[in-house]
């Protein structure tokens, strides 16, 4: 059994209303070197699959297809041993 | 007769709205439709409905734009069936690509319950046709936390040249939407997505019954 972690992450030209008001929040609590905060999203895929070559391939057709919206997001991922 | 289905996914909640509206204005006849049907032959409309079909799990429309009934949107949308989607509708016809762009959190981060004011930017589309008769700038009530419409430099330029973009938040911009967008159609302009509500506004005692133009309009398909 393998397990693919995916990180979904907004496109950096795209706004992140909610990072900006969990930055000004950690701002008010006086984290004040902290300048910028993003948020994202992290998916865990557990796949019937011992060939990570193939799980490879399988979960960026995932990510294609469903997971990530390429209008607005980019992603990255791992594939880890479970 | 005008023959309009009114798509049901788990989740939607403006589907008795939009049924009834439809089925309000002479000439126009909706029935709904379960997401799991594979064939839309014999219909002249397609609506979809607000609301928050699969929870809004994973992206607002996202699963939606998977269901089954999907593959038979395409090929209706191929063939020049008019398709209109509403809130959750719109979002759905991005999520699936009949609409380029995408619709996330409003910029504020709050869901809006508003009714605003827009400014009808093309009439001369089948579903805008009739607002080009009246005042251009109209009141349609608004109700979403993802109506927040973006989209690349390129496809912005595209929207614009081609004049698809046919609604725009008029004053006061209540979520962040570039260039206020609140309702595109697709080139030919056979497939229409907005985030505000004409189904609730379908006569005076709603607050406004500007909406009703634009199923009249549907139904004259001029």
């Amino acid at each position: 059994m393998l397990k693919g972690i995916v990180t979904v992450s907004l496109k950096q030209d795209v706004l992140d209303p909610q990072g900006q008001a969990v930055l000004h929040s950690l701002q008010s609590l006086g984290f004040n070197e902290a300048k910028n905060v993003r948020i994202g999203k992290s998916i865990e895929v557990w796949l019937e699959e011992n060939d990570s070559n193939k799980a490879e391939s399988r979960l960026g057709e995932m990510c294609e297809s469903l997971l990530v919206n390429s209008v607005i997001e980019d992603y990255s991922f791992e594939i880890v041993e479970e | 007769m005008m023959r309009c289905a009114v798509i049901v996914f788990p989740g939607s909640n403006c589907d008795s709205d939009l049924y009834k509206a439809a089925n309000s204005v002479e000439g126009m006849e909706a029935e709904y439709l379960w997401y799991t049907s594979e064939s839309l032959e014999g219909y002249d409309a397609v609506l979809l409905p607000g609301g928050f079909s699969y929870g809004d799990a994973l992206r607002a429309g996202a699963l939606a734009s998977q269901a089954p009934v999907l593959k038979a949107l395409r090929r209706a949308a191929d063939s020049g069936v008019y398709i209109l989607g509403i809130c959750n509708g719109f979002q759905i016809l991005t999520e699936c690509g009949l609409l380029p762009g995408a619709l996330h959190r409003n910029s504020g981060l709050r869901f809006i319950c508003d009714t605003v004011n827009l400014e009808v930017v093309n009439t001369d589309i089948c579903f805008t046709s009739g607002y080009s008769r009246g005042a251009k700038q109209i009141r349609l009530p608004i109700a979403h936390g993802e109506g927040n419409y973006t989209c690349d430099t390129d496809t912005l330029r595209k929207l614009e040249d081609n004049a698809q973009i046919v609604f725009r938040y008029s004053g006061n911009n209540p979520n962040g939407s570039l260039a206020g967008i609140a309702g595109i159609s697709n080139s030919k302009g056979n497939v229409l997505g907005m985030m505000p509500h004409p189904e609730r506004a379908m006569a005076e005692w709603m607050g406004s019954s500007d909406g009703r133009i634009l199923f009249e309009s549907l139904m004259m398909r001029t």
